[in-house]
């Protein structure tokens, strides 16, 4: 080999060894990404077309959709996506609103907002069991502060946790509350984001304090409003965790099934589970909700321009 | 509209943005409110829009004392610094926002601010959102959204510093065509003399919270009314020298003697500032004020910038061309009667 041609094969091998470097860094995510999550979501996909699969000895009956034709017929699958659909559009609409205003408030520069804030924040980091026994305290039909409030304002007592009509009321202003404070952060963020001089314009061009939330603030948080949709929709429509605190499984009697519990329900309470069904709704439940986020982004670029 | 200014101060806790200001502005002018950076030229136009509250003194729109009134009923139009242009809204919106929130009809808002459009020359560009525009074109659209309210006064703050070098000069003269076709009594914030002298009728200038002097541009540039005034005007800066007054005679630091008419009224044994603009210099002329020593020439163009040496200070003047000096040559030092300054030097006051 001449000099020259080994010089040209030495300075390809920086060239690809800098090329290479970046790769290096992300392998070990990467590989973390392969396994724990890349893995299981295509064995669940492709778990969702074997019939009648047992997961122990790996064996199953033959390819078809036959899992999906069962979970569509179900009852409960029915009942639990029907639930999930519900839950979705009451407590992401109801929390979003909530969270503006409560956002625009804290971000005033109010006496005791230091307060507030903290008051607001704190169900982040306390323990989802106290605070679920909390709730529990406060929608009992009898001496619960929440049948007070309602007495006070002249309604009647509900029986939230025990008659099954009031379990969705129920579930749903726990889920509300829940995710303020997640959301409310992100809100924050979005709303310091947004420079003072902007106010003061409006205020000089004669807008007031409601003008300008809704001319001027509203329009300028939007990016994170879409933000907060997309990752509370996502999250709500995985609605699992808020079922225990306060009826320890889906309601009184059945009836608080959601598709993630029908997941659930299928892959451990259900004797002898039945994988193949549980993949089936988890890969529905995952086409759902891939389609709403697309369907939001698209509204979001609408919008943009 | 005439605006009274009357013993306003504003204190920020310990520091005193600006510190008991008196003065006029007369209607239909364009003033400049110029001063160096952080001389409380910002406090005091926020306090004229009334973004700021006074902490002393009273402000008064014409008859009216508007002191306590908030921004939107004092019917001013401001322009910010970086414009505050709404990101969001067009630029047909944003001009109409003002109106938009008067609750004035769409049709009848949007004619009005197509007529604002025209008037700062951006009608071709309506539709288009505040990120597509130009540092020049969204001057023009803040400008526009002003002064559709037909505000009484229009207040800019430094509103050309963001912009490059050319487009500064065709804006200046732009904001004066503006304000001359509208005839709004304006208050232009700068940094920057030279613009201020370009296009202001009056000038008022400021430094450390307190009024130095309100002039027209060149009456200022004329006759300073202290030692502050002469410096921050003019371009090359005023060639600034201390001496002392013996024998009727002013002695530069350094022993330079120099013969000079003013020097009478100053009591002998006096310190002063003896302040000469460049052009006010003559070196082998008739008159023969002083000697001093050519210590440097340069040739720009039609004319020669020359550094002389009169005692310890290094003066700039202007020569003809066609006349030649070495280095280190003695010349005679003339003072012409204009742009020659006597300041006391403790107090920085004009004696002559
Ligand atoms: N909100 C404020 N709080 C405290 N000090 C301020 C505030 N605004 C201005 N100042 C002070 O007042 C002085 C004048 O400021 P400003 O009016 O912005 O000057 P200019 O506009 O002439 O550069 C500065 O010393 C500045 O630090
Ligand atoms: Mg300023």
């Amino acid at each position: 080999m001449s000099t020259q041609e080994r010089k040209k094969s030495a300075f390809s091998l920086t060239v690809m060894r800098i090329k290479a470097e970046p790769f290096l860094y992300l392998a070990p995510f990467a590989l973390g990404i392969l396994v724990f999550t890349l893995y299981p979501i295509i064995n669940v996909f492709l778990m969702s077309f074997k019939e009648n699969f047992n997961y122990i000895t790996k064996e199953f009956s033959g390819w078809g959709l036959g899992n999906y034709q069962y979970i569509l017929k179900d009852p409960y699958f029915i009942q639990a996506f029907k639930n999930t659909f519900f839950y979705v559009f009451i407590v992401i609409p109801i929390s979003t609103c909530l969270s503006v205003v409560i956002a625009t408030l804290l971000n005033q520069k109010i006496k005791f907002s230091g307060l507030f804030q903290t008051a607001y924040f704190l169900p982040m980091v306390t323990s989802t069991i106290a605070v679920g026994l909390a709730w529990k305290f406060m929608f009992n039909y009898r001496s619960g502060v929440i049948n007070y409030l309602l007495n006070c304002f002249g309604f009647e007592s509900l029986n939230w946790l025990q008659v099954t009509t009031y379990n969705f009321p129920a579930l749903c202003i726990y889920g509300i509350w829940a995710i303020l404070p997640f959301t409310i952060i992100l809100l924050l963020s979005g709303l310091q984001n947004i420079d003072p001089m902007y106010y003061t314009a409006a205020k000089v061009d004669g807008a007031g304090p409601i003008k300008s939330f809704f001319r001027i603030t509203i329009p300028l948080l939007m990016p994170t409003i879409f933000l907060v949709l997309i990752i509370n929709t996502i999250s709500t429509f995985k609605v699992f965790n808020e079922l225990f605190p306060l009826f320890n499984g889906p309601g009184v009697s059945n009836n608080l099934f959601t598709v993630v519990y029908y997941i659930y329900y299928q892959f451990r309470v259900k004797m002898p589970s039945k994988y193949g069904y549980a993949a089936a709704a988890a890969v529905v439940l995952f086409l759902v909700i891939f389609v709403f986020t697309m369907i939001q982004r698209w509204i979001e670029k609408k919008t943009k321009d | 509209m005439k605006i009274t200014i009357q013993h306003l101060t504003k204190r920020f806790g310990a520091t005193t943005a600006v510190n008991d200001f008196s003065a006029e502005i007369q209607s239909g002018e364009l003033i400049a409110l110029l001063g160096p950076s952080g001389c409380g030229k910002s406090t005091m136009l926020n306090m004229i829009s009334g973004i700021l509250p006074v902490t002393e003194g009273k402000i008064f729109f014409d008859e009216e004392d508007v002191t306590d009134l908030s921004p939107e009923k004092r019917g001013i139009g401001l322009v910010f610094q970086n414009y505050a242009l709404y990101p969001h809204m067009t630029v047909l919106e944003n001009i109409a926002f003002p109106l938009e929130i008067k609750k004035v009809k769409r049709a009848e808002r949007e004619a009005k601010a197509k007529e604002m459009a025209k008037l700062v020359h951006v009608d071709m560009l309506l539709d288009r959102k505040p990120k597509q525009l130009s540092g020049g074109q969204q001057q023009r659209v803040a400008i526009a959204r002003a002064l559709i309210k037909n505000p009484r006064v229009l207040l800019l703050d430094e509103p050309l510093s963001n912009l490059d070098a050319r487009l500064r000069i065709e804006m200046r003269e732009e904001i004066r065509r503006i304000q001359t076709e509208t005839k709004v009594t304006t208050i232009f914030v700068t940094h920057d003399q030279e613009e201020a002298m370009s296009i202001s009728d009056h000038i008022v200038l400021m430094k450390d919270g307190f009024l130095q002097q309100v002039a027209q541009p060149q009456q200022l540039y004329d006759e300073p009314v202290n030692c502050f005034v002469a410096d921050f005007l003019g371009n090359p800066p005023i060639n600034k020298t201390h001496g002392v007054i013996q024998n009727g005679q002013l002695v530069l630091d350094g022993g330079c003697c120099v013969t000079l008419d003013k020097a009478a009224i100053c009591k002998e044994g006096q310190k002063v500032t003896l302040s000469m603009r460049a052009e006010a210099i003559t070196v082998d002329e008739n008159e023969k004020n002083a000697k001093g020593i050519i210590e440097e020439t340069y040739v720009m163009g039609k004319e020669v910038l020359a550094y002389v040496l009169l005692g310890d200070y290094k003066v700039r003047a202007y020569i003809p061309a066609e006349k030649e000096f070495t280095k280190g040559q003695k010349v005679n030092i003339g003072l012409k009667k204009r742009g020659v300054f006597l300041f006391d030097d403790e107090t920085g006051e004009r004696l002559a």
